[in-house]
C-alpha cells in the first residue's frame, strides 16, 4: 500500500508539475498554449545534450534551461502574442486566436527539434539507482523530482499569495479589465506570466527527461496530460492543479496496483468527467466568469 | 541524388516539366530509376521510423549511386529519390504514394515504416502493381495477404510465429532444469501488445507454464513502478514484457531499481535499439527481447560498420528490422538487374521466384514469405545475438539465469 501511495504521488507531483506552467499561462496570460508540450520537449533535449555532452547534471542544467526559458518565452509573448492580444475584442476571441497562434508555434519548435536531433528516441541515466524511502524502494530520480516539484510548487504558491506581484497575478486571472483600475499593469504582468510558465514548463522537461524516453514528436502527450489537469484542478489556481495533479496520479497507481493497468486511462478520465460534472469550473475554478 | 520535394514545389515542378517537355521525354532512354517513397518523419511513427528505416534507405541510395547506380542491361543508371512525409497517418501514407505514383510517375516504390502503415498501402500499391517489400511490418495476417496480393511481400513474419518461439525456447530451457515454470507477462494494449499476448497467451498454457501475471497496461503510461512491483511479489521465473521503445526503456530501469531479476528477463520492441545498449551498458547482459540478428557473420559486421559510417551521428542500426530493410533493398536490386529494365511485374516475378544474396544470408522466398526470422535475441557482451529459432544458422545458446543488475 505504502509503494503504491507514494508511486501515486511522484506520478502525481509529476503530472502537477508539467502542468503549473500551462495553468498560469492559460490562467493569467490567457494563452491556450498548444506548443506547452513541445516546449517541455525542448528543454528535455536541452538536458539530454548539457548531460551527455558537457556532463553538465540536469540540476545544473535547471540553472541554464530554466532562465533562458523564461527569456524565450518572453520574447515570444511579447513579439508574436501581444500583436493578438491588442487585436481580439474579448477573452474568447484572444483564446480562439492564440490557440491556432500556439497550433503553428508547435510546428516550428517540433521542425527545428526534428532537424537537430532526428526522429530517434531519446533516453539518459542520471540517479537511476534505487533509494530507501520510508521503507520502500524508489528511484532516485523520481523522488528528487517529486521533492523539486513541491519545493517549486510552494515557492510558486508562496509568491502568488503573500507578495504584491503575486497578488497583482492573481487579479489579472480574475478580471483583467478590473485590474488595470488598480493601477496594474496587465499587459506586463500577462508577458512575466507567460515568461514563468515557461521557465516552469523548462524546469519540468528537465527533470522529466531525468526519467523518461522521449522523442521530438512526443509533445504533444505532455500537452493533453497538462491541460486535463488544468482543467480540473481550475485554470488559474496553482491550487487546484496540485490537487489535480496528485488525485490523477494517486488513482493511476492505486488502480494499477489492486485492480488492472490496464484501466489506468479509464479511470484518470472517469475522475475527469466526475469532477467535471460535479464542478463545471474545476475543482477551484470559480463558477462565473 | 536525393530531392527533398514539397507539395507545392513538386507540383510546381510537375507543371514546369509537363510545359516544356511535353510529352517527347516519355520517349527517350531510361537515364535514372526514380525510387520514391513517404516515411514518417513527423508523429508518432518517427522514433521507429528514424532508427529502422530511413538511415537504410538512405545508407543505400548512397552505395549504390557511388557504385554508378543500378545496372540495367549493360549500363548503370543512378537513383533519384522522391520523398515525402507521411506524417504517421494512413490517409496521408496512401495520399503520397498515389501522388509518387501518379505525379512523380516513380519506378519503384520503397514501403513506409511499421505495421499499420504497411497494412494501409497494400491495397494501392497492389492495385498499381509496384513491388511492395514490407520489411516492418510484422502481422498474423501475412500469409493471407501475401496471397491476395502477390506483389507484397511480408519480410518480417507472424506475431504467432514469435510467440512460439518464444515458449518453445522457454519450453527448451524447462526441459534443461535451467528455469521454473511460472510465468508473469504484460503487454501494451495497442496492436503489437495485443497481437504478441494473444499469440503468446495460449501457447504458454499449452506448454504447462503457469501465467501468474497477465496484465496489459495503455500505451503512453508514464510510471510502470505498479507492474514491476506486483511482478517482483509473484518472483516469477520468466519476465515476458510485449512492450514499445518507451516502455521498454522503463520498465527495465524499474526492474532494475526495484531488483526483479528473473532468470528470463525478456521485452519487446526497443531491447534491439541501440540506444538500450547505450542506456543500460553492462545492465544489458542476459537481457532477452524481440528481433536479434547473426552477430558473428562478416556480412553482419560489415553492415554494421557502413551503417555507422554513413548515419548522421554514427548510430547503430537495430538488431531487428534494420538489416530485413537493408536486405529487402539488396533484394530489390538484384531483381531489377536481373529483369535488366524497369518492368514491374517481371520484378515481382523474380522476387517470388528467385534467391538472393543479403546481408542476412541467402534468401529465398515461399510464397512471399521468408523461411526464417530471428524471433528471440540476447544481449550478450555488448551485441544482441539471435539464440532463437535455435535451427537458425548463428545462433547463439541462451544465456540462462540472467546474471544479476549492477550499479551503474
Amino acid at each position: 500500500m505504502t509503494n503504491a501511495i507514494l508511486t501515486g504521488l511522484m506520478l502525481g507531483g509529476m503530472y502537477a508539475l508539467i502542468a503549473m506552467g500551462l495553468t498560469l499561462q492559460y490562467g493569467v496570460a490567457r494563452i491556450m498554449n498548444l506548443s506547452y508540450g513541445e516546449f517541455l520537449i525542448a528543454a528535455a533535449f536541452a538536458s539530454h545534450w548539457l548531460f551527455t555532452g558537457w556532463a553538465i547534471s540536469p540540476f545544473a542544467g535547471l540553472a541554464l534551461v530554466v532562465p533562458l526559458a523564461f527569456v524565450l518565452n518572453f520574447a515570444i509573448y511579447k513579439l508574436l502574442l501581444t500583436p493578438l492580444v491588442r487585436r481580439a475584442p474579448n477573452r474568447d476571441a484572444l483564446e480562439v486566436d492564440s490557440i491556432l497562434a500556439t497550433f503553428g508555434l508547435t510546428f516550428v519548435i517540433q521542425g527545428s527539434m526534428l532537424a537537430l536531433f532526428g526522429g530517434a528516441y531519446y533516453s539518459y541515466s542520471f540517479l537511476a539507482f534505487p533509494v530507501q524511502f520510508v521503507g520502500e524502494t524508489v528511484a532516485a530520480n523520481r523522488l528528487a523530482a517529486l521533492g523539486i516539484t513541491i519545493l517549486l510548487g510552494s515557492a510558486l504558491y508562496l509568491a502568488l499569495t503573500r507578495t504584491r506581484a503575486g497578488t497583482a497575478i492573481r487579479a489579472v486571472a480574475v478580471d483583467p479589465f478590473a485590474a488595470q483600475l488598480v493601477a496594474i499593469n496587465v499587459p506586463q504582468a500577462s508577458a512575466l506570466t507567460f515568461a514563468l510558465g515557461g521557465a516552469l514548463v523548462a524546469a519540468a522537461g528537465v527533470l522529466v527527461s531525468t526519467f523518461l524516453t522521449f522523442s521530438a514528436s512526443s509533445g504533444v502527450v505532455f500537452t493533453m496530460k497538462a491541460l486535463i489537469v488544468v482543467v480540473m484542478g481550475g485554470v488559474g489556481n496553482m491550487l487546484g492543479c496540485l490537487v489535480a495533479g496528485l488525485a490523477l496520479g494517486l488513482s493511476e497507481a492505486l488502480v494499477a496496483s489492486y485492480v488492472d493497468p490496464g484501466l489506468t486511462l479509464a479511470v484518470n478520465f472517469a475522475l475527469f468527467l466526475a469532477v467535471l460534472l460535479v464542478k463545471p469550473a474545476g475543482l477551484f475554478g470559480r463558477a462565473t466568469r | 541524388m536525393t530531392t527533398f520535394l514539397t507539395r507545392r514545389t513538386a507540383l510546381l515542378a510537375a507543371a514546369t516539366c509537363a510545359a516544356t517537355l511535353g510529352l517527347a521525354a516519355i520517349a527517350q532512354a531510361q537515364t535514372s530509376i526514380k525510387i520514391g517513397y513517404a516515411i514518417s518523419r513527423t508523429g508518432p511513427n518517427t522514433g521507429g521510423a528514424a532508427v529502422t528505416t530511413i538511415p537504410n534507405y538512405e545508407l543505400w541510395v548512397k552505395e549504390v549511386n557511388a557504385a554508378g547506380g543500378i545496372k540495367l542491361g549493360d549500363k548503370r543508371v543512378p537513383i533519384e529519390v522522391v520523398q515525402y512525409d507521411d506524417r504517421s497517418n494512413a490517409e496521408e501514407a496512401v495520399r503520397a504514394l498515389e501522388r509518387l505514383i501518379n505525379q512523380d510517375k516513380v519506378d519503384f516504390i520503397l514501403p513506409p515504416w511499421g505495421t499499420g502503415l504497411n497494412l494501409a498501402v497494400g491495397p494501392t500499391l497492389n492495385r498499381e502493381g509496384y513491388p511492395h517489400l514490407a520489411a516492418t511490418a510484422v502481422t498474423d495476417r501475412a500469409p493471407e495477404l501475401a496471397k491476395r496480393w502477390p506483389n507484397s511481400f511480408w519480410l518480417l513474419g507472424t506475431s504467432a510465429d514469435a510467440a512460439k518461439t518464444l515458449v518453445e525456447l522457454l519450453s527448451k530451457l524447462r526441459d534443461e532444469k535451467k528455469i521454473g515454470d511460472t510465468v508473469a507477462m504484460v503487454s501494451i494494449a495497442d496492436g503489437f501488445g495485443i497481437d504478441l499476448s494473444s499469440a503468446a497467451r495460449p501457447a504458454i498454457t499449452n506448454a504447462k507454464f503457469k501465467l501468474a501475471y497477465d496484465k496489459s497496461y495503455p500505451i503512453g503510461t508514464q510510471d510502470l513502478a505498479p507492474i514491476i512491483n506486483e511482478v517482483k511479489a509473484l518472483n516469477p521465473d520468466v519476465f515476458i514484457a510485449f512492450s514499445y521503445p518507451p516502455d521498454t526503456l522503463a520498465l527495465t530501469e524499474q526492474a532494475r531499481i526495484a531488483g526483479l531479476n528473473p532468470k528470463v528477463f525478456y521485452t519487446g520492441v526497443g531491447t534491439a535499439f541501440p540506444l538500450y545498449r547505450q542506456k543500460f551498458g553492462k545492465n544489458t547482459e542476459g537481457v532477452m527481447g524481440i528481433g536479434g540478428w547473426s552477430g558473428d557473420s562478416p556480412a553482419i559486421k560489415d553492415y554494421l560498420a557502413r551503417h555507422k559510417a554513413s548515419a548522421a551521428n554514427g548510430a547503430e542500426p537495430d538488431r531487428w528490422a534494420s538489416a530485413v530493410t537493408y536486405a529487402s533493398l539488396q533484394m530489390l536490386q538484384q531483381a531489377i538487374e536481373r529483369v535488366g529494365k524497369v518492368d514491374r511485374a517481371a520484378v515481382i516475378k523474380d522476387l517470388q521466384t528467385g534467391t538472393f544474396d543479403t546481408v542476412i544470408g541467402k534468401v529465398k522466398l515461399e510464397n512471399n514469405l521468408p523461411t526464417r526470422y530471428w524471433w528471440v535475441g540476447q544481449w550478450q557482451d555488448g551485441e544482441f545475438y539471435g539464440i532463437a529459432p535455435a535451427a537458425n544458422e548463428g545462433a547463439r545458446s541462451a544465456i540462462v539465469p540472467k546474471p544479476a543488475w549492477v550499479a551503474p
